[in-house]
C-alpha cells in the first residue's frame, strides 16, 4: 500500500532505531513529548517502545480532543438533544464518551436520536433529509477538524439551511502546549510536533518553543518510520546544542500551513476568552466559538444551554497523566475502576487517549518475560 | 409427589450489572461475553464449568449430536458476495464445522416485516436453498412470524443447525499447550469491510466481496490429515480474529503470540482499516476459521488446507506461549509488539 508500506519497512525501521541508539548519550535520560494523540496511538500500536533504547522516554501530551473535553460540555450538548425534534450528530469518537447520565450511545439506546457522521457535511445532508427536525452537529477537535466545521457553517449560511446548528468545542493546540510548558513539574527535552493539525497551522506557530523555551520540536507523521526519524532529528539537534522547528512530515505539512483553511476558520470562529480543558483546567484563549454573524447556526446561541460543570472524580489522576507527570498505569484507577469499556477518566475514552492506548496495547505486556523477543 | 433433586438455579449468581442493553452487547466482543457469562450462563449452565463453545455436543439416547443456533439481522440484506439468506446457512454450518461436527440439517425461523416485497423474500429463500445445497445440509423445517411495518427491518432470520460429531477430533481450549501452532484459513476482514462499504455511508468504494461460505470442506480435510493434533477451532465472526483468540487465551490461561507479517489481509481491507482507524483483527469474517494444532501436526494441517480449494491462502500465523497469559500479543516485522484485546464497543452494528 503506497505511503504506508515504505514507512513500515522493517529494514528502514531497524536502521532508524540503530541511528537513535548511536545518537543517544547512554548517560543521559531523554524525555520527549508527543503532543498529538494520534502519535500516542501509533507509538503503542506499532510497539515502538520495544524498538527504542530505555533512556528515551516518550511523554504523552494533551493532543487528544475527546480526552480534553470536559464532561459538562457533553451534558450540555445532550441536553439540547433531549428535545425529540433534535438529532444529535457527532463523529464516532464521541459516541462512547460518558456524560454524567451516560454516553451519546447510551442515550441512543434509550431513544435519543443520535447519529454517527463521518464529516460535518454528512450532518448537513442529514438536515436536508429531515427538514422537520433540527440537526445539531457536536463539533470537536483541534485545528485538524475546525476547518471542515468552518466550511460547513459557511455552506449552511450560504444555503440558508435553518434546521442545522453546530455545538462548537473546537480547541487550539498552541495554548495547550504552553500550559504544559508552564507547568512547574514538567521537564522535557523536546517535542514530537503534531502532524495533522500542522497541515492547517503550518510550522511557524511552534517557533516560540524553540526560541523562548530552547527546545527542539519536529513536526512528525504517523507511521513508525516517521516517529523514529523525528526522534533522530530531535537527538541530532540536542547533540548539536540546537533548538529549532523542523518538519519531518513534509510530504503532507506545508511550512506555511493551509491558507484557505485558516481563512475559513478566521471568518467563522473567534477565540473564546477562556475554556475549560479536562485535566488541565481553564486555559485562556485556547478554544474557538462561532462568530456572531453565524449566530443562527450556533447551538450555544440558539438553545438554552444549562452550562453544566462537572468535576472529575477525585481519585482519577487524569491531569497528572495528561501532563506526563504520571504514567497511565501509575494512576490509582487504571485498569481497575477505569477501563476502555467503563472509562472514568477522559484519557481512557478515546483510542488516542494515552490510558486507552496503554491499556489496549501495552498493559499486560509490562510484566512479560524477555522470552518473547528472544524467541520471536 | 417426589422430592426431586434440588434445582441448581434457585439463586443464580448474576454478575451482569449493565443497566440496559446496548448495541455493543450484540457485537460479539467484551460486552457480549459479559452478557452471556454474567446473565445467561448462571441461569442455564449453573452446573457446567466448561468454556462456552460454538456448538453444543449432546448425547441423546446414546446418539451423539451437535446443535447450534444463530440469528441474522444484517443490513443491507444483499451485499457484494452474498445476502442474509446465504449468511444464515453458512454461519450456522460453520459453527457446527468448527465444533468438529459435520453439518446435517437446518431449521429455519423467519421474522418478516409487513410490507416486505415478495420478490425480496423469494430471492432470500432461493439463496437459502442454494447455500444449503452447496453446504450439503437439508432444511428440515421452520417457522414464520410477521410483525407490523416499522417493527423490524425487512427480515430477520434464525437458523438452528444439527450436525454429527466427526470421529477422531476433540475441540477443547483446555487441551491447548505452549508450543501449539495457530493456523488461519485465509485473508481476514473481507465480510465486515464489505458490509461497511455496502451501506454507502462512507462514500468509499472498494473491490471487495463478503467471504461467506461453508468452511466445512476445509475443516473436514484438516481433520482427516491432522485430527488427533487439532485442539481448538473457531470461526472468527463478530469481533474478528482478535476476539476469538482472546477468548481462547482466557479459556486456556495461556498467551497467543501472532506475527503480524503472516496474517493475510487484502489490500482493500487494509486500506479501509487504515482510513477508519480499525484493526483488521477486529473485523468480522464469515468464511474463515482459526485452528490451534499440536506442533507435530502443524505442517500436515497447513499443507492440506493449502491444497484444498478455497484454502490456498491459509497461513500459520502464530503460536501458543506461556506468556502473556490470558492475552493476545502481536509482534511486528521490526521487533515491536502490542497487545490486541477483544473488541470493545461496536464499530459497526448489524454485520450478520
Amino acid at each position: 500500500m503506497k505511503y504506508v508500506d515504505e514507512f513500515r519497512d522493517p529494514e528502514l525501521i531497524t536502521k532508524a532505531a540503530d541511528e537513535i541508539r548511536r545518537l543517544a548519550d547512554p548517560n543521559r535520560h531523554y524525555r520527549l513529548m508527543e503532543v498529538c494523540g494520534g502519535h500516542t496511538h501509533a507509538i503503542y500500536r506499532f510497539g515502538l517502545k520495544d524498538v527504542l533504547p530505555e533512556n528515551i522516554e516518550l511523554i504523552h501530551g494533551p493532543g487528544c480532543p475527546v480526552c480534553v473535553l470536559p464532561m459538562g460540555r457533553i451534558d450540555d450538548g445532550l441536553s439540547v438533544a433531549a428535545d425529540p425534534n433534535v438529532i444529535f450528530a457527532a463523529f464516532g469518537d464521541m459516541m462512547r464518551v460518558p456524560g454524567t447520565q451516560g454516553s451519546p450511545l447510551q442515550h441512543k439506546a434509550r431513544g435519543m436520536d443520535v447519529r454517527i457522521v463521518y464529516s460535518p457535511t454528512d450532518a448537513i445532508k442529514l438536515a436536508k433529509l429531515n427538514p422537520q427536525k433540527h440537526v445539531m452537529f457536536f463539533a470537536i477537535g483541534f485545528e485538524t477538524t475546525a476547518p471542515s466545521t468552518a466550511l460547513t457553517l459557511q455552506r449552511a449560511k450560504a444555503e440558508g439551511l435553518h434546521n442545522f446548528s453546530v455545538f462548537c468545542n473546537h480547541v487550539t493546540i498552541i495554548p495547550a502546549i504552553r500550559a504544559i510548558l508552564d507547568s512547574p513539574d514538567m521537564r522535557l527535552d523536546g517535542f514530537i510536533g503534531p502532524g495533522h493539525c500542522s497541515t492547517v497551522i503550518g510550522c511557524r506557530p511552534y517557533e516560540w518553543i524553540a526560541k523562548n523555551e530552547n527546545k527542539p520540536i519536529v513536526v512528525c507523521g504517523f507511521e513508525p518510520l516517521d516517529l523514529l526519524q523525528s526522534i533522530v532529528m530531535i537527538l541530532q539537534q540536542l547533540q548539536n546544542g540546537e533548538a529549532k522547528v523542523e518538519n519531518q512530515y513534509k510530504r503532507v505539512v506545508p511550512w506555511e500551513g493551509n491558507r484557505a483553511a485558516l481563512k475559513a476558520m478566521a471568518e467563522t470562529f473567534q477565540l473564546r476568552p477562556y475554556f475549560e480543558w479536562r485535566g488541565l483546567g481553564f486555559i485562556s484563549q485556547s478554544a474557538l466559538r462561532i462568530r456572531d454573524q453565524y449566530a443562527d447556526w450556533d447551538a450555544e446561541q440558539r438553545f438554552q444551554i444549562p452550562g453544566i460543570r462537572v468535576t472529575d472524580p477525585k481519585a482519577a489522576q487524569c491531569g497528572e497523566v495528561l501532563k506526563g507527570v504520571l504514567k497511565p498505569a501509575q494512576c490509582k484507577l487504571f485498569g481497575r475502576e477505569c477501563t476502555p469499556e467503563n472509562p472514568v477518566g477522559a484519557l481512557m475514552v478515546s483510542s488516542e487517549g494515552s490510558c486507552a492506548a496503554y491499556y489496549n496495547y501495552e498493559h499486560r505486556k509490562a510484566n512479560l518475560v524477555t522470552s518473547i523477543s528472544a524467541s520471536a | 409427589m417426589s422430592a426431586g433433586p434440588k434445582p441448581a438455579n434457585l439463586a443464580p449468581k448474576i454478575r451482569f450489572r449493565d443497566p440496559q442493553i446496548e448495541m455493543a452487547h450484540g457485537a460479539g466482543g467484551k460486552a457480549s461475553r459479559r452478557l452471556v457469562e454474567g446473565l445467561f450462563a448462571p441461569y442455564f449452565f449453573a452446573t457446567s464449568t466448561g468454556p462456552l463453545a460454538d456448538a453444543a455436543h449432546l448425547k441423546i439416547n446414546g446418539a451423539q449430536m451437535a446443535v447450534t443456533t444463530d440469528s441474522f439481522v444484517v443490513k443491507p440484506l444483499v451485499f457484494p458476495g452474498g445476502s442474509i439468506g446465504e449468511l444464515a446457512v453458512n454461519g450456522t454450518v460453520n459453527d457446527l464445522a468448527v465444533s468438529g461436527a459435520k453439518p446435517e440439517a437446518i431449521v429455519l425461523t423467519l421474522i418478516l416485516e409487513a410490507g416486505l416485497r415478495t420478490e425480496v423474500l423469494q430471492a432470500e429463500i432461493e439463496a437459502i436453498a442454494n447455500a444449503a445445497q452447496q453446504a450439503g445440509v437439508r432444511i428440515a423445517g421452520g417457522d414464520t412470524k410477521v410483525v407490523e411495518h416499522g417493527k423490524a427491518d425487512s427480515m430477520y432470520i434464525t437458523t438452528t443447525g444439527l450436525g454429527s460429531p466427526l470421529p477422531g477430533v476433540e475441540i477443547n481450549p483446555q487441551s491447548v499447550r505452549p508450543g501449539d501452532k495457530v493456523l488461519l484459513s485465509g485473508p481476514i476482514g473481507d465480510h465486515g469491510i464489505t458490509i461497511l462499504l455496502a451501506r454507502g455511508d462512507l462514500e468509499m468504494e472498494g473491490d471487495l466481496y463478503s467471504d461467506t461460505r461453508s468452511v466445512f470442506p476445509l475443516v473436514e480435510a484438516m481433520v482427516r490429515a491432522a485430527g488427533p493434533g487439532i485442539r481448538w477451532m473457531r470461526d472468527p465472526t463478530r469481533g474478528g480474529v482478535a476476539t476469538s483468540l482472546n477468548e481462547l487465551a482466557r479459556d486456556c490461561g495461556l498467551g497467543v503470540v501472532l506475527s503480524e507479517g503472516n496474517i493475510p489481509v487484502h489490500d482493500a481491507v487494509r486500506g479501509a482499516c487504515e482510513l477508519l482507524g480499525l484493526d483488521p483483527l477486529h473485523i468480522a469474517n464469515e468464511g474463515q476459521f482459526l485452528a490451534v494444532v499440536a506442533p507435530e501436526f502443524a505442517d500436515a494441517a497447513l499443507q492440506v488446507l493449502q491444497q484444498t480449494p478455497g484454502g490456498e491462502e491459509a497461513r500459520l500465523i502464530g503460536e501458543i506461549r506461556e506468556q502473556p497469559a490470558g492475552s493476545v500479543l502481536v509482534t511486528t516485522l521490526y521487533g515491536g509488539s502490542r497487545i490486541v484485546d477483544m473488541l470493545v464497543g461496536d464499530p459497526l452494528p448489524r454485520i450478520c
